[in-house]
């Protein structure tokens, strides 16, 4: 009797760990859903203000009616059929005037505004960005859509590193420097963190100046040499000579005062009672770093990580442009210039996908390294 | 007012404050002595008054660190009467007129370039003009003779004959032919005196022949010049009040918005908190650089217009979820109970109760906010939507980029705005990091 009891505690062991783990698993993909639910009707009502702002005043409307005038007349004069050819100048206009309303009727221009707003947010959420006026992608197509998905990949090589780099930098830095409080680094630390004012892309033009028009030792800018190197290897090298200045730039204006956060917290957090009380049971340095200060502290530097990110986001079309890196910040500042309407709305959308997906990343480690979220108690802060 | 006079503490506080003061000092300096009106002239002006100064010239103090000084502009202007002229009655038609500039070159590097600004008198027939260059070493070069109507200019390097006539190498332009050492191996300028004479014949008792000769030197002013001959000084004067104005409207203005926002949204909770929370979520991915941007092109790049926006995009900012923490600590304090007790309306207690125990925080933040924003309008102008008319820090690196300043050297161009941009960006972060560790006293002993 006593025997089979025992046994059976033994085997309820390994079994309640799993269900454990099982329901964590549900309450991080619970809460993950929630979130996507939730990121979803914030991108639904992200996209359409940018859709209003973007057509404040009809403005837009003008802007396709016009190009819509301007291409039917040009087919109109440039048709050399006899029977187009033969019209008065009178008739060619009726012609124009007949054939632009049904143009307009086709695109549902004609409609009012707020069902026309529907039709662009739903073009717009499914990224049907319509046709780019001036700006043709590489492979030759004048799709919103292909130019924009085309620049994705150069800004996610560079945002991705820079971020990665900067946050395990700030996160190691700020652990070294509350170990070391008061030291020289540590005061030089805090001496620096006020410089974290200017922009990446402001350190940008002097890394710039020095390593490539002075030194010469780094590239003024672009993503890989040209030609593009034939062999992979090649081009990862070269490619990583062009990240060099960018991701440096980006380190450069946000490494001190991220330092300086982190190193604070951890600082503060080193002062519980519970970490006093690690402290007397013995345990070592690194453990009490490990179990009692880093874990507590890690959901809340990720929150504010995502903000960081956000805001680093926000300035990549400058710094894009300053290093001339082909990536979707360039492609909107080149719209700009060439008076593009259907690229910069687009990337307007695209740029707000992009926040969307770095928020839910964000929420999802969040989930991951947060215990009130796996072990489902009191999780208020989301 | 303690708290402020805590700041001297700080030593990083006092440099952030003597720098913000300097700021403050030009900015009045720049609105004093060089209205508005005026700056926009001289930025926008035209030709009519850029055209004697150079081109893309460096600052003045650049020539403390070169061995040898590059040269500045020498502009002189017989119209001014310091030259004296001789008007000789040749024959019953012809007049001789003949006047000579004379001017001291001590300089081995050329000039950028020579101009000459004709201002001739004449009813029909337009005065005939010959122009002999005489170098210190006692050589005489015929320049041209050219029949100059009313408003003519003549540019040395424009002109073909005599670019033949120099048989100068490819590389020389006629101009440096003008100014070359003749003895020398290397190609360096004749330091001495030069003189220009002006021979001219009129045809018309009244007729007569004036001229402003510029030899446009390689560094100009305080500050330089830009592509279109523009004195940067203008811009570095005038950018100084609008990025120090733009800059604190902006973090004024998004700062007390939000706060008030989020006092609100914890006073009354419920759905009101709730969909404050809500929009402010959705405000955290509107992209906010992107949506200026289609502003700046669709609808106005006003300074102003830009500002309106940001405050507009600031109000639902991040700043309300660390608001909205420590107002639901201050809602429960025994103070705001009483104050119901007694009677308070609302709108009171937000205003009166509420929103003045936030300042300790509120202060830093704000003044840690002004860089950004200085820094935000800098970027836009560099994206090429800077306000039209106002003559700013971003533009001014905004044209030296596009120019290729970087590829050709012309540091300077970029370096100025460059380095009172940070200067302004440094001063505010300095006073604002001293702040939060003096209203944050959490963080003094770190």
């Amino acid at each position: 009797m006593s025997d089979s009891a025992l046994d059976m505690e033994v085997k309820a062991a390994p079994i309640k760990k799993r269900a454990e783990a099982l329901s964590a698993v549900n309450r991080i993909l619970r809460y993950s859903l929630v979130r996507i639910v939730m990121l979803f009707i914030t991108v639904v009502i992200g996209i359409y203000l940018c859709v209003l702002i973007a057509n404040m005043g009809g403005y837009v409307d003008e802007i396709r009616r016009g190009a819509i005038r301007e291409e039917v007349s040009v087919a109109i004069f440039a048709d050399q059929s006899p029977d187009i050819k033969s019209l008065t100048s009178e008739q060619k206009k009726e012609l124009i005037e007949g054939r632009v309303a049904l143009e307009v009727k086709r695109l549902g221009l004609d409609r009012p505004f707020i069902i026309r707003s529907f039709i662009f947010l739903k073009d717009a959420m499914t990224l049907n960005l319509g046709f780019a006026e001036q700006m043709v992608s590489d492979s030759g197509s004048k799709s919103v859509r292909l130019i924009l998905l085309e620049r994705l990949p150069p800004t996610l090589v560079l945002w991705g590193a820079a971020n990665l780099l900067l946050f395990f930098l700030t996160l190691f830095i700020g652990l070294y420097l509350s170990r070391r409080y008061g030291s020289l680094l540590d005061k030089l630390t805090v001496a620096l963190a006020p410089t974290s004012a200017a922009p990446g892309w402001f350190y940008g033009l002097f890394l710039i100046l020095i390593f490539a028009a002075v030194l010469k030792v780094l590239p003024f800018g672009g993503m890989v040499d040209a030609p593009p190197p034939e062999s992979k290897l090649m081009y990862a090298l070269s490619l990583g000579k062009h990240l060099i200045l960018p991701v440096s730039a980006v380190i450069i204006a946000n490494v001190f005062l991220g330092a300086y956060n982190r190193r604070t917290f951890f600082l503060i957090y080193s002062q519980e009672d519970y970490v006093e009380m690690a402290k007397a049971k013995g345990l070592t340095d690194r453990e009490i770093e490990r179990k009692y200060v880093l874990r507590p502290t890690l959901p809340t530097i990720i929150t504010q990580f995502a903000l960081t990110i956000i805001t680093l986001w926000t300035g990549a079309p400058i710094l894009e442009t300053v290093f001339n890196w082909p990536g979707l910040g360039r492609a909107l500042y080149q719209a700009i210039g060439l008076y593009d309407t259907p690229v910069i709305v687009g990337s307007q959308v695209i740029y707000a996908y992009l926040l969307a997906f770095t928020v839910f990343l964000l929420d999802f480690i969040y989930a991951l390294v947060d215990p009130r979220v796996r072990v489902g108690a009191g999780g208020r802060k989301a | 007012m303690s708290n402020l006079r805590e700041l001297v503490r700080y030593p990083a506080a006092v440099v952030g404050l003597i720098m913000i003061s300097v700021l403050i000092g030009v900015a009045v300096y720049a609105l004093v002595a060089l209205p508005y009106d005026e700056a926009v002239r001289l930025w926008r002006g035209g030709e009519a008054i850029w055209y004697n100064t150079p081109k893309k010239a460096a600052p003045v103090w650049t020539n403390w660190f070169r061995e040898e000084d590059l040269p500045a502009t020498i502009t002189i202007d017989s119209a001014d009467g310091a030259i004296a002229k001789t008007r000789e009655q040749v024959s019953e038609d012809v007049t001789d007129i003949q006047f000579a500039y004379t001017f001291d070159y001590p300089y081995t590097t050329f000039p950028e370039d020579i101009s000459i600004y004709f201002d001739t008198k004449y009813d029909e027939k337009p005065p005939h003009v010959s122009l002999t260059w005489l170098t210190p070493d006692g050589r005489e070069i015929r320049i041209a003779s050219m029949t100059t109507e009313s408003t003519l200019v003549y540019r040395l390097d424009q002109d073909s004959k005599l670019e033949r006539r120099l048989q100068l190498p490819d590389n020389v332009q006629s101009h440096m032919g003008l100014f070359m050492d003749p003895e020398s191996e290397e190609l360096v300028a004749l330091p001495g005196t030069y003189t220009l004479q002006v021979s001219a014949s009129v045809f018309e008792p009244e007729s007569d022949v004036d001229a402003e000769v510029v030899i446009y030197g390689k560094v100009h002013g305080l500050a330089g010049t830009d592509h279109r001959r523009r004195d940067i000084t203008v811009a570095l004067l005038w950018g100084t009040p609008i990025a120090l104005a733009f800059g604190l409207l902006a973090a004024i203005g998004t700062s007390v918005t939000t706060l008030v926002i989020a006092a609100i949204g914890t006073w009354y909770g419920g759905w009101v908190d709730a969909l404050i929370q809500r929009i402010t979520e959705v405000n955290l991915i509107l992209p906010v650089l992107p949506i200026l941007i289609m502003v700046g092109t669709f609808y106005s790049k006003s300074l102003w217009v830009i500002l309106g926006v940001i405050i507009l995009l600031g109000i639902f900012g991040g700043g309300i979820k660390t608001y909205r923490a420590i107002f639901l600590q201050v809602k429960e304090s025994p103070y705001i109970e009483a104050a119901q007790a007694y009677g308070a309306t609302d709108a009171r207690i937000i205003f009166s109760y509420l929103l003045p125990r936030i300042i300790p925080t509120l202060v830093p933040n704000m003044v840690t906010l002004v860089p950004a924003f200085v820094f935000l309008e800098a970027a836009l102008s560099v994206l090429g939507l800077g306000d039209p008319v106002m003559p700013t820090w971003g533009k001014v690196i905004s044209d030296a980029r596009v120019n290729g300043a970087l590829y050709q050297g012309n540091y300077y161009w970029i370096l100025q705005p460059s380095a009172l941009l940070m200067l302004t960006g440094l001063a505010f972060s300095l006073v604002g990091f001293a702040l939060d560790r003096i209203f944050n006293p959490r963080l003094r002993d770190r």
